[in-house]
């Protein structure tokens, strides 16, 4: 159900949204925070629709306050959206004009959710003080987005996040790299157990995800991490952490691809999944914790000052101190087990006779001692 | 850069692995499952579905490889086919060829009998070569899903073919499901042969119904607030009544259930357990070891009355209206032999023999074609000792209660009095309502996968050991021997109601009465 209430005011909406839920019923139960959403007229529409699929998870107020026109006389459009418009959220556009647009966070004071969090989260252009802000102030937990395109470049962008850092802060940059984390974090927790001397970063030059990888390497590794260049729009695209028997190679296969090669010293490259996260995934993990993030912090505050800005990763490549490409994963000895040649393939015989499995037995056994001898 | 040194990188830190960092999930080490039965329903409806949904959150270490053990003629093709196909019809996350492949790179079968000593050769081998292709770090977890007449047979052959023995910093673990045995004798003969050859920590008890998730919520609701745990007592609580319903029938498993009956099929494992966890005094920690010293110690205080007649009831469904379908009796399914006198439906009142619980019967049923699935923990409490009010006021007011909804629709209905608006004063039960769906709505994992998961982390299990099934197999068995001097068949109830006259004649000797859940 839409309700528009044009020229409204902060009291009017907050009786509509009493009123709706009576008449809508057990709709209103069990919202666990109020997420603020802080945007221009442009991404508003877009913004909407990920904070309503994020908060499937999260059932939320969505307060989303747009600034609208800053000229003319103060005025406030507001719109409730509830059911099966909003899934399992309730939301609430508030598009503000004239002087209005330098208080939205007094016209969202009356609509907080009582006993809740607060969740902020500037899907485009955020302020340079982001927790500063009087919509920030509000907020136990602010989310940023350093890759959104906006006016500076992404190391600026990192800076001012980190001049400014209070806990409570966290950017969806850094949400996309949790997967890489984990399988670099778990790379290191079977033998041989050894000291990383160095790592190497590679990505595209204008990635916050990629400086903060690298950020988060040297501050939790202490030893020196590089940055080094790939061609615009190929994202992080390799780590390599170096150690004494070798290195641990994490690549990307293609720019867009989402699967990696893995290789580590002692067994063969293997294929993982990069699990990249869809906007609203990255939105979805980000609500799930609602306290500070210190490790975040180091990476940002500490660990990106420490990263050594290198070359090109070709350069890198060729000087031997970063792999060139993904790892060559060879599987063409076994059968194929891709998706497509199965959805072809028949099912197999659901029983055997006792021969049959008896000989399979004898030939596995001999094929494994042929490949041993 | 700081001038300190690198971080050191032991078997025990790891630098990037910051406890404060919440986001990183626990990815288990490097391993492998080989899994006997595969051709089993519970491998392709549950099992295989669930590695592919751990794969697919990322859950599972790069290099796990998943090898099929069966009795049949198959390659690592056919096996892959197999595994797809059910990954397809019954996995809860979203199919993506990357994660498919890079987890099918891992797949092996091997194929062989479970008395083969050279099948056993071959799969040592085959571990052994995965070892060094994929890294699997000679860590290997064995499920045998597998009827436990089998379990004598395999655990041998693993022990001889060396598989059982781990190199040292390795590890091997068994998961076996229920039934754990069928009296007291025989779940300690069976736990003779698993332990035998495992480590008692290295053998894992599924009992998938009670998900940790479950246990975990009964264990946060009781310990982790204050406004619960002073009233959870004798002095004012009145009784516990511990339900599993089901609404199905036998289906087929006639061949299974007839030799089994419904105490030995839930009262033993489902109901003892969550008993064990409404009444467990509060571990020390929330560790494995301090729960199941809580659970063991509770589960050892309880004790039957002396007058099983009084205190027990059984049934057998007979044809009725299942709701909105017709249903034969338990005595028209295949397979059923009249003379077994099978229970389908048991009822049974314990006492648990601490001060906390003195004088407070716990009630526990279970059934099959009753009138709804559901599974609940109702804590009802005494009456108020005075009542300021007129009887007329109170007249429809009934005794509080907290109900623990443990499926479906998990959550938790408080029921109290109010006021009924108007000038006259009147007071009438209400229910407030939380669910966890409404306010946490994630899709929980399904059982299985937190289950294989713990496996693979090797977190010990809040799962029973076997003292724990010990204990329960000690407090049932007197019940189902008397049940079966008894000359008489358990008493008939028609399908779709909540079970035969007599269990609820028995809670009316005690002038309680059952809830309709």
């Amino acid at each position: 159900m839409i309700v528009d209430l044009p020229s409204s005011s902060a009291a009017d909406v907050a009786k509509n949204l009493v009123r709706l839920r009576n008449q809508v019923g057990a709709m209103a139960m069990g919202r666990v925070l109020t997420l603020l959403v802080v945007v221009d007229e442009e991404l508003a529409d877009e913004a909407v629709e990920v904070a309503s699929e994020a908060t499937r998870q999260h059932p939320a107020r969505i307060l989303v306050v747009v600034s609208a026109n800053a000229r003319g006389r103060g005025r406030l459009d507001a719109q409730i959206r509830v059911g099966g418009d909003a899934g399992a959220s309730e939301i609430v556009v508030l598009r503000l004009y004239g002087d209005l647009t330098r208080h939205g966070s007094s016209v969202v004071t009356p609509l907080l959710l009582p006993d809740s969090p607060v969740v902020a989260w500037w899907p485009g252009k955020a302020p340079a003080d982001v927790a500063g802000s009087a919509l920030g102030q509000m907020a136990h937990r602010r989310i940023t987005d350093a890759a959104a395109p906006q006016g500076a470049g992404a190391a600026t962008r990192l800076r001012r996040r980190a001049k400014h850092y209070q806990p409570g802060d966290t950017d969806l940059a850094w949400t996309r790299i949790t997967r890489w984390r984990a399988l670099l974090a778990a790379s290191l927790e079977s033998e041989p157990f050894e000291t990383v001397d160095r790592a190497v970063v590679a990505g595209e030059p204008e990635s916050p995800s990629c400086d903060l990888l690298a950020g988060w390497l040297a501050s939790s590794l202490r030893c020196p991490v590089e940055r080094v260049r790939t061609p615009v729009g190929s994202g992080v695209q390799s780590v390599r952490l170096v150690r004494a028997s070798g290195p641990v190679d994490l690549v990307r296969m293609d720019a867009s691809g989402d699967t990696a090669t893995l290789s580590v010293v002692g067994s063969s490259p293997r294929l993982v999944a990069l699990h990249t996260p869809t906007a609203p995934g990255a939105l979805t993990a980000e609500l799930r914790r609602l306290d500070a993030d210190e490790v975040y912090a180091r990476s940002l505050c500490t660990g990106l000052a420490q990263v050594k800005r290198g070359g090109t990763r070709s350069a890198a490549a060729r000087a031997g101190t970063s792999p060139a490409g993904p790892a060559d994963v060879d599987g063409s000895h076994r059968a194929d087990v891709g998706g497509r040649t199965l959805t072809k393939v028949d099912p197999p015989p659901d029983s055997s006779s006792s021969e049959a499995v008896e000989d399979a037995v004898q030939e596995g056994l001999e094929e494994l001692s042929r490949t041993d001898g | 850069m700081s001038g300190s040194a690198p971080a050191p990188v032991t078997a025990d830190t790891n630098p990037l692995r910051d406890p404060d960092d919440k986001r990183l999930p626990r990815i288990a080490g490097p391993c492998s499952l080989v899994m006997f039965g595969v051709t089993g329903d519970l491998a392709r409806k549950k099992l295989m579905p669930a590695i592919y949904d751990l794969a697919s959150r990322g859950l599972l270490p790069p290099g796990f490889s998943l090898v099929g053990f069966a009795r049949r003629d198959w390659a690592d093709q056919d096996f892959a086919k197999v595994v797809y196909d059910s990954v397809r019809e019954h996995a809860r996350t979203e199919f993506r060829e990357e994660v498919w492949r890079s987890l099918a790179e891992g797949f092996r079968f091997v194929p062989g009998a479970f008395d083969d000593p050279d099948a056993f050769e071959l799969l040592a081998r085959t571990v052994r070569e995965l070892d060094e292709e994929r890294g699997t770090g000679g860590n290997h977890a064995f499920y045998l899903s597998i009827p436990p007449s089998w379990f004598a047979d395999v655990c041998t052959r693993l022990q001889e073919s060396g598989l059982s023995d781990p190199r040292p910093g390795t590890w091997r673990r068994v998961v076996i499901e229920k039934p754990f045995g069928h009296d007291l004798s025989s779940a300690q003969e069976l736990n003779e042969i698993v332990e035998g050859v495992f480590p008692a920590d290295s053998v894992f008890r599924i009992d998938h119904y009670l998900g940790k998730e479950t246990v975990q919520n009964i264990l946060a609701l009781r310990f982790a607030n204050q406004l619960f745990e002073p009233v959870w007592n004798a002095n004012y609580v009145d009784h516990v009544q511990i339900t599993m319903a089901e609404d199905i029938g036998i289906g087929g498993r006639a061949g299974y259930y007839d030799e089994v009956g419904a105490a030995r099929d839930v009262i033993q494992n489902h109901l003892l357990q969550l008993l064990a966890l409404t009444a467990m005094e509060e571990p020390v920690a929330f560790t494995a070891d301090a729960v199941r010293a809580e659970k063991e110690k509770v589960l050892a205080a309880v004790s039957l009355p002396d007058d099983l007649d009084e205190a027990t009831a059984r049934g057998r469904y007979a044809a009725g209206w299942q709701g909105t379908d017709k249903v034969g009796g338990y005595l028209e399914e295949d397979g059923v032999d009249p003379d077994n006198h099978t229970e389908t439906y048991a009822a049974l009142k314990v006492d648990v023999r601490t001060r906390r619980w003195a004088g407070v019967p716990f009630y526990l049923r279970t059934g099959k074609r009753l009138g709804k699935r559901v599974t609940e923990i109702a804590v009802v409490f005494r009456r108020a000792p005075h009542l300021p009010f007129t009887s007329t006021a109170t007249e429809e007011l009934g005794a509080n209660a907290i109900v623990i909804r443990v499926q479906p629709d998990e959550g938790m209905t408080m029921r109290f009095g109010s006021k009924v608006p108007g000038s006259q004063m009147e007071v009438r039960d209400v229910s407030m309502d939380f669910g966890y769906g409404s306010s946490f709505t994630e899709s929980s994992p399904e059982a299985y996968e937190r289950l294989i998961l713990d496996v693979l982390l090797g977190e010990p299990p809040l799962f029973p050991r076997h003292e724990e099934v010990e204990q329960s197999w000690r407090i049932l068995d007197p019940v189902i021997e008397h049940w079966a001097s008894s000359p008489s068949a358990p008493e008939d109830y028609p399908a779709g109601t909540w079970g035969p006259s007599g269990s609820d004649e028995m809670m009316r000797r005690d002038g309680r009465e059952w809830r309709l859940p």
